[in-house]
């Protein structure tokens, strides 16, 4: 697949980057995402993060395919089953000229979760995890049960500096006051709206980037990012819409980039209702829930065409999902196989339950959240009417969908029968979509966050717990893929594809794609 | 004059305060902006942190109370997403809006009153109704596909204008816009035209109908059986007369620019106001539009001031004192 | 000019033969050949999109007969079902001539439907405002002013954020964007229309209120209604297509004319101009024909252009 040659020759570029000099030259981006804040700890969410890298750096960070990579810890290891030690990296400076010392790791670690205000916080990382310094340059981490992912958890936290940083306010960070990290970029100006300028940190420990200055500018308007770059005001843009790749690639002074990202398209169907609000008979009375049951619910995978929804909906740029993440991810399942799109099957399935006459029902999906997601949504509108179940489509803003289909209805039940929604799994591994999306709704104990389907199998929640509880790797492996294999033979959830990520620049200028979807201007690199 | 002037204060007042109640009350219907917020892996405890931390949770007057108390003291509430006084964040994108609003104003006034005057006094010529036939394609088309086009012929056919964003600004007489610099101005031309096109063909219109109308009048024929040149009679009884539906309209529409703002802001990423608000009505950052809508509503209840002053200034006949008892 | 008189009260001046209002009115309209081809573009246009369903080879609202294979076929290809798409299809498969047809029929609905129920609705107030004065009038009008300190986009798109989405929801949120404009146009025109002599002299002839509003002021009110009325047209179903743009307008699986350019418009940097220039064609004739209509009908209406 011509996707994955692309992502192993930009892996390539990643290890021929270092012997590149350093450019005294300026790079202009157009971002599809807007950072909130430049305060590393206010907004736990993809734009901010991805920001934040360029000029904080956590303890662990994460290559282009999610792995863990040291960062400001040369190593890390569990010493017992409940306590892992980091070493830190020395002679490491923030960006005001302070030491990085484990006394750093320790206020960060009490800022994180707790900066007034913040409409996310990192708290989900923090909690369970108690920081011990052992000395200037070793932290142990300690939890109160074992718990696998600590290097995960960690790594999604960016450290600041106890001369400043720790009691920084975030008004301090947006004026730039107290905005120091030890990542490869200082920031020297912040316009809200307008743009982030970032300038080389010529005392970064590692690789340099090659841009002496680079200008983030949010162009959040789809057409109009396309129109900058070709234009000529930016010189490299995220988030390239699928319409206009074919018509990009054919152009000489432009080089794309892509990569399958860690997103995974997928449909909840209503499993705990036995009378479900948007599902009727074909006359409009009311049925016992079809979803319900398996074979209904097989049977609208198997109508799926999935490879019809790539090529036509998508263009080509997607790849068609057979479980929760893209191979090569941890935890994936090798025995899982694309669901053949099967129309005939389909309908004796339908037979077989009882409701060969079809039934009718309305599917809700976002659009503007996840790319052509109306289309996709209109398309399995139309696949699902062809086998005689008269579906209806529905499409609204995410700022009303998403109340409505994880509470809106009675009870704060999710509202709707039908649903597409997306998953990306932050934390690069299957656990993450296994515990918000299969494992069932437990709002005590934080399980099925995400679960708006409400599907629920004892025997898959058994699994994913105790697969949290694995430190062995390999052993954890199996495990996360076999609750996913089960999952998947429940029909649990319809995964329809993965998202692929573009990113188009001028000619010369080219970028390893990431399967977190994030742009950072360290790694654009120019030949 | 002065009795007018203060009783229209305390009507505005009145306004503001109801429109922010019914503006409250309104965006706390739409969705849930929790969801908007937290990160997508958070679990139940997060997203009842965050109701909590907001005061999502509380009963809807509850809210509106602390707002009013809150908004007595000039404290509009903190941007949900941004975590910054609403006031400051939109006070910080509103100089690059109002450039963007009254560079399309002067385009409008500049380029739609010659036009419709020529039009309306020349109303046979083909040239006259070239132009009306251009205002009409003007106000037909909608206003973000025009955008796209725009950015489509003069910055990536022709490579003349940069595409989206605004340029470098300077400070002159205290103000700091970006009329003053040459990268300033040649970012701000697509916008503005976008913006103003429109208003310019509303304002051939009125114009043209208007000189149309005044040009049968009686006092226009005196003057012309009295002898006055052509010029005095255009620009002097003329345009008093044209002036009058003009800057009443420009006046209600200036509201509207600012408004539209949002689309054309959106396509051209040109970071102001109309931007921050969509963004926020995207977002469901309900503090934003709140405020947002409340500094609308006093700018608009002020323009309406000025308009109404300016119009009895025009129109005689129109006697500001002889409204309400 | 003309003013009414009775036969009792100057029975020696000879009355002029009046030809039937409407009969003048037409002829007068029908002078102009721009008119002329405006009304008929007009008329074309609607009846097409009354006729749509026994027209066109697909009913692009039925999923059954969409599909997504037929996906962003340029103009002239042979859809899945076997006909010609003349002027291609769009993202999700849809036929275009049948969506532009389909669409048409919801655009006007819509345009008329909310510009009409605002006018009538609007003048109303306006003229009632005018004609009584006083706390009332300035009561409505700061009412009105409330209303216009709402930018139309604004309020357009919180109130489809509340009511929902659907034809119905964005007419009733239309109206409620468009009243106050047409009320404040007429109660403008009425205020220097009502300190005219003539009003002053019907007044003093004992003529009721009602008669006066609706044969004196209402009339002279009419120039600048339709001027307004015009504009609030076009923009009511611009505005439509802006809401959609915003993604809050009408279903993607209904689409109006301003649906499908704003679908259209992602593909036009890629070339697939047809997706978002066709439909915007359609939208652009509706539009400039409506105002043709109306500027001529602006033209022959007002009395004081009339020689």
């Amino acid at each position: 697949m011509t996707l994955r040659t692309t992502a192993a020759s930009a892996l390539a570029l990643v290890a021929v980057m270092a012997t590149v000099p350093a450019w005294a030259e300026k790079l202009t981006i157009g971002l599809a995402s807007e950072a909130t804040s430049m305060d590393p700890h206010f907004h736990n969410l993809t734009p901010n993060n991805m920001i934040s890298a360029h000029i904080f750096e956590a303890l662990i960070g994460q290559d282009d395919k999610q792995r863990l990579i040291p960062g400001l810890a040369t190593a890390w290891k569990p010493i017992d089953d409940t306590t892992w030690e980091f070493t830190l990296r020395k002679g490491v400076k923030f960006h005001d000229g302070s030491a990085f010392t484990a006394d750093d790791v320790v206020c960060t670690w009490e800022r994180a979760p707790d900066v007034p205000n913040s409409p996310s916080s990192f708290g989900t990382y923090t909690k369970g995890k108690t920081i011990e310094k052992i000395d200037d340059y070793t932290i142990h981490v300690k939890t109160a049960t074992p718990y696998p992912l600590v290097p995960n958890d960690i790594s999604t936290i960016y450290i600041v500096s106890d001369e400043g940083g720790c009691e920084g306010t975030t008004e301090q960070y947006n004026d730039l006051s107290v905005a120091h990290g030890t990542g490869p970029f200082t920031i020297t100006a912040y316009e809200p709206g307008a743009v982030i300028s970032l300038k080389r940190n010529d005392d970064y420990w590692g690789d340099k980037p090659q841009w002496s200055e680079v200008d983030l500018k949010p162009i959040k308007s789809a057409p109009s990012r396309v129109a900058a770059l070709l234009a000529g005001d930016v010189d490299m843009i995220d988030g390239v819409p699928t319409t206009d790749i074919e018509t990009l690639k054919k152009r000489d002074d432009l080089t794309l980039s892509q990569g399958s990202s860690n997103r995974v398209i997928y449909l909840h169907m209503d499993q705990f209702r036995e009378d479900s609000p948007h599902v009727t008979a074909r006359d409009g009375g009311k049925i016992k829930n079809p979803l319900l049951d398996k074979r209904v619910r097989l049977a609208i995978s198997k109508a799926i065409n999935r490879d019809a929804i790539v090529a036509r909906v998508m263009e080509g740029v997607a790849i068609p999902a057979g479980q929760l993440l893209p191979d090569g991810f941890f935890g994936v399942s090798e025995n899982l196989e694309i669901m053949a799109y099967d129309p005939k099957g389909a309908k004796k399935l339908l037979e077989e339950a009882g409701v060969g006459d079809g039934f009718r029902m309305t599917i809700h999906g976002p659009n503007d959240r996840y790319i052509n997601d109306a289309k996709i949504v209109e398309a399995i509108g139309q696949m699902l009417t062809r086998i005689g179940i008269e579906t209806a489509v529905e499409t609204m803003p995410r700022s009303v969908y998403f109340k409505r289909a994880s509470r809106g209805g009675e009870g704060d039940q999710p509202e709707f029968s039908f649903i597409l929604v997306g998953w990306g799994a932050g934390s690069g591994e299957a656990s993450s979509p296994l515990k918000s999306l299969i494992h069932t709704y437990d709002k005590d104990r934080g399980f099925g966050a995400s679960n708006r389907g409400r599907h629920s199998d004892p025997a898959i929640d058994t699994m994913i717990e105790e697969a949290l509880t694995i430190v062995d790797d390999a052993k954890r492996q199996d495990m996360l893929a076999k609750a996913t294999e089960m999952a998947m033979e429940n029909v649990a959830i319809i995964p329809l594809h993965y998202q692929v990520n573009t990113w188009a620049a001028k000619k010369g200028i080219t970028y390893p794609a990431r399967t977190d979807e994030q742009t950072r201007a360290a790694n654009v690199v120019k030949k | 004059m002065t009795v007018f002037v203060l009783r229209r204060l305390i009507q505005a007042a009145i306004v503001v305060l109801l429109m922010s109640m019914i503006v409250f009350f309104g965006v706390n219907v739409v969705g849930d902006p929790v969801d908007m917020l937290v990160s997508p892996e958070a679990d139940q405890a997060e997203i009842a942190r965050v109701i909590r931390d907001f005061g999502l949770d509380r009963p809807i007057y509850e809210q509106y109370w602390y707002f009013l108390k809150g908004a007595a003291s000039g404290d509009l509430g903190n941007s949900f997403i941004f975590g910054q006084p609403a006031l400051k964040l939109i006070l910080h994108h509103m100089p690059a809006t109002l450039e963007l609003a009254f560079a399309a104003l002067f385009m409008a006034i500049i380029l739609g009153i010659p036009l419709g005057l020529y039009a309306g006094l020349y109303p046979d010529r083909a040239s006259s109704k070239a132009i009306m036939a251009g205002s009409i394609f003007g106000f037909s088309l909608p206003t973000f596909w025009v955008g796209l086009m725009l950015i489509m012929i003069f910055a990536v056919w022709l490579g003349w204008l940069p595409a989206t964003g605004r340029g470098d600004t300077a400070t002159f007489l205290g103000i700091e816009a970006s009329f003053f610099t040459r990268d300033g101005l040649s970012h701000l031309i697509l916008p503005a035209l976008n913006l103003a096109l429109l208003k310019i063909s509303l304002v051939i219109r009125l114009t043209r109908a208007g000189a149309r109308e005044a040009i049968q009048q009686d006092y226009i024929k005196f003057a012309r059986a009295k002898g006055l040149s052509t010029g005095r009679i255009v620009f002097v009884h003329l345009m008093k007369n044209i002036m009058i539906p003009v800057v009443t309209v420009l006046g209600l529409e200036f509201g509207s620019l600012i408004a539209f703002s949002v689309v054309t802001e959106t396509i051209f990423a040109w970071p102001g106001m109309g931007k921050l608000l969509i963004e926020a009505i995207l977002q469901l950052d309900r503090p934003i539009v709140v405020a947002y809508l409340m500094i609308i509503v006093i700018l608009f209840v002020v323009i309406n001031l000025v308009v109404d002053i300016l119009y009895s200034l025009l129109d005689p006949r129109v006697r500001l004192g002889e409204q309400g008892a | 000019m003309t003013i009414e008189h009775t036969d009792a009260a100057s029975p020696m001046v000879p009355i002029p033969k009046i030809q039937a209002p409407w009969r003048r009115f037409a002829s007068e309209f029908f002078e102009s050949w721009i008119a002329r081809v405006a009304l008929f573009t007009l008329l074309t246009i609607i009846l097409l999109a009354l006729a749509a369903p026994w027209i066109t080879p697909q009913n692009p609202y039925d999923l059954a007969q969409v599909s997504v294979m037929d996906g962003r076929l340029p103009p002239g290809e042979e859809s899945f079902d076997g006909y010609t798409m003349w002027l291609g299809s769009d993202g999700a498969g849809r036929d275009l001539y049948s969506a532009i047809l389909y669409g048409l029929r919801i655009s006007l609905a819509v345009g008329v439907a909310s510009g009409g129920i605002a006018l009538v609705i609007g003048s109303l107030i306006g003229l009632f405002a005018a004609y009584i004065g006083g706390r009332v009038e300035t009561f409505i009008m700061r009412l009105v002013d409330l209303q216009l300190s709402f930018p139309a986009a604004l309020t357009a798109l919180i109130l489809v954020a509340i009511l929902g989405k659907g034809i119905d929801k964005i007419i009733i949120a239309l109206v409620l964007v468009q009243w106050a404009y047409y009320a404040r146009t007429v109660r403008g025109s009425a205020l220097v229309e009502r300190r005219k002599e003539y009003i002053e002299a019907a007044t003093c002839l004992g003529l009721s209120h009602g008669r006066i509003v609706m044969r004196h002021i209402m009339p002279n009110c009419l120039a600048p209604l339709i001027v307004v009325g015009t504009v609030q047209t076009a923009h009511a179903i611009a505005l439509e297509a802006t809401l959609s743009f915003l993604g809050v307008g009408l279903p993607q699986t209904e689409p109006s004319l301003g649906v499908l350019i704003a679908n259209g418009y992602e593909y036009m940097l890629s070339g697939r101009y047809w997706i978002s220039v066709f439909p915007g064609l359609a939208l652009l004739f509706t539009i400039v024909s409506i105002n043709l209509v109306g500027d001529r009908l602006r033209d022959v209406l007002n009395p004081r252009l009339s020689k």
